[in-house]
């Protein structure tokens, strides 16, 4: 059976091709003001990587904030279960998921056949968000994934005093201007964001094993200061892109219903 | 006696003097640099315009964000207790104060005597700042100070639904892409940003009468989304909003060399609460 997942969230949409529980294809796009263009052409991009036809998809779920204007679409489902149940795929044995996307964060916890049992989630504000980090790149003239690398090349992280994305985008351009390193500077960037996150985490009283998704998965920096400040470690996915966490749970769900079952 | 407020803000310094019967003169400077210096720079601005030396002065008061650094004040006083105390001292009926500047929000409520009994401070999150405002007066390309005056030509109501400054300038932008008249998003923006102060000022109780200081009440659109999330109008002191910490500092001061000024507005005795306004 071939099964799809699309992913339309605010900042990308993606769209993953399964068959028989094994990924296809996967295709990855800025978002467009339009949920019904992004959806098209993630998943037209996604059907012609896997060299198959829209029709021949036997059954698509949709999920993220655009999900109810995907037009081709059997089913939707919310956001919550599709990156518990992709999360679990990537990482089998996965308890707690940490999803942290270009506009929110999650912490879903899992009971061991996979269902969500609690979650939390923060898009009120951007601290804490993919949000910060990139707002934070911009400022330092990197790229996302050159301030992943900073924690690793310093040993004395500047400590940010403000978790509001907006003050602390001020006090980066002071240390700047005060002539402080990069690598100190993008460090204690990515440990402010640890910070921040492990409050939701704390709060949701996580339970082993531990794991992240989503684009801020993919900064080591973040990744390595959350996992001390939680004691745990964090366990990241192999198989795929952790930004695909949604979209392979969405095609899991898809391939578990079948043709047009409500979920 | 010469008494002096100088108020170092994070972004304006502000110096103000008083005699025993009333203001004297009032400086607004922009920081930059050290506070100082800048503390230095205003008072050295509002003597001149008085005519005074610093050796006139008898008492003066360093208040604001960068008090501590004003060497030579003779005594320092929180910026809650200059403003609850400059904003009473504009109309005796004053029970609170919503003070809203460039990197903080505060609501303080005072007793019949001008003396703080409780308030609420917000500094950590830029948004219910007047950041909030800068920001949104930069992407939308309009200055800060045409705000107000924008507001006026709106037609429609639109709903701003994000509390984040970062979130709600992306949501500003997705609005002038699709088309929505600058004006009405303006109004959007004061509304989201007075429903902001109203519920900090809420969660100390109101009681009233109420009033709005800091660099932010120069905005009438603020004001006008204050006074209808609160239900009710607000007093307009008629002294500057802005200068309003200063006041009070220069008025403790006097109160410390044992003067109290009498208000402006007051005529007589008996019309305790007769003031200039609107």
């Amino acid at each position: 059976m071939i099964s799809a997942g699309c992913d339309i969230g605010s900042l990308t949409s993606k769209g993953v091709i399964m068959e028989n529980g094994r990924i296809k294809a996967t295709a990855v796009i800025a978002s467009t003001n339009n949920p019904e263009s992004s959806a098209e052409k993630v998943m037209n991009l996604a059907v012609e990587k896997a060299g198959m036809a829209m029709d021949d998809i036997d059954v698509c779920v949709g999920t993220g904030y655009g999900r109810d204007r995907i037009p081709f679409v059997q089913d939707t489902a919310s956001e919550i279960v599709c990156h518990g149940t992709g999360a679990r795929w990537l990482v089998p044995g996965a308890m707690t998921v940490i999803d942290i996307g270009g506009q929110d964060c999650k912490v879903i916890r899992l009971d061991a056949g996979g269902q969500v049992e609690k979650f939390i989630t923060n898009d009120k504000c951007a601290s804490g968000t993919g949000r910060f980090l990139e707002v934070m790149a911009r400022v330092l003239g990197v790229s996302l994934d050159e301030l992943g690398t900073f924690s690793a090349g310093t040993m004395s992280p500047i400590t940010f005093a403000s978790t509001c994305t907006v003050w602390a985008q001020a006090d980066v351009i002071r240390h700047l201007n005060d002539g402080h390193p990069l690598e100190d500077i993008g460090a204690g960037i990515n440990s402010a964001m640890a910070n921040r996150v492990s409050m939701l985490v704390s709060g949701s009283k996580p339970k082993p094993e531990i794991c992240m998704t989503g684009g801020v998965s993919k900064n080591r920096g973040v990744v390595q200061t959350l996992e001390k400040l939680l004691g745990s470690r964090i366990h990241l996915p192999r198989r795929a892109d952790p930004q695909l966490a949604g979209a392979i749970g969405a095609a899991l769900l898809a391939q578990k219903n079948g043709r047009g079952g409500a979920n | 006696m010469i008494s002096a407020g100088c108020d170092v803000g994070s972004l304006t310094a502000k110096g103000l003097l008083l005699n025993e019967s009333g203001i004297l003169a009032s400086e607004v400077i922009p920081v930059s640099g050290r506070p100082t210096r800048a503390a230095l720079e205003v008072m050295n601005l509002v003597l001149k315009s008085a005519g005074l030396s610093m050796k006139d002065v008898t008492h003066l008061v360093g208040t604001g964000y960068g008090r501590k650094r004003i060497d030579f004040a003779h005594s320092i006083e929180s910026e809650i207790t200059c403003h609850g105390m400059g904003a009473w001292w504009g109309d005796h009926s004053i029970r609170t104060i919503i003070d809203i500047g460039g990197q903080d929000a505060k609501a303080i409520r005072v007793n019949h005597e001008g003396e703080v009994t409780r308030y609420v401070y917000n500094d950590k999150c830029a948004s219910g700042t007047g950041r909030f405002l800068e920001i949104m007066a930069e992407a939308l390309e309009v200055p800060l100070d045409g705000m107000a005056s924008e507001e006026e030509k709106s037609t429609r109501d639109v709903h701003i639904s994000s509390q984040c400054v970062i979130f709600a300038e992306s949501e500003v932008i997705s609005l002038v892409n699709e088309g929505v008249p600058v004006p009405d998003i303006i109004k959007g923006l004061h509304g989201a940003m007075a429903a902001r102060a109203a519920a900090l000022a809420r969660s100390i109780g109101i009681e009233e009468r109420i009033t709005f200081s800091g660099g932010v009440a120069r905005n009438g659109g603020v004001l006008r989304g204050l006074e209808e999330s609160l239900g009710t109008s607000l007093v307009r002191t008629g002294s500057d909003p802005q200068l309003n910490g200063a006041l009070g500092g220069a008025l403790i001061g006097a109160r410390k060399c044992g003067v109290h000024v009498k208000p402006p507005g007051i005529m007589e005795e008996e019309h305790g609460t007769v003031q200039a306004g609107h």
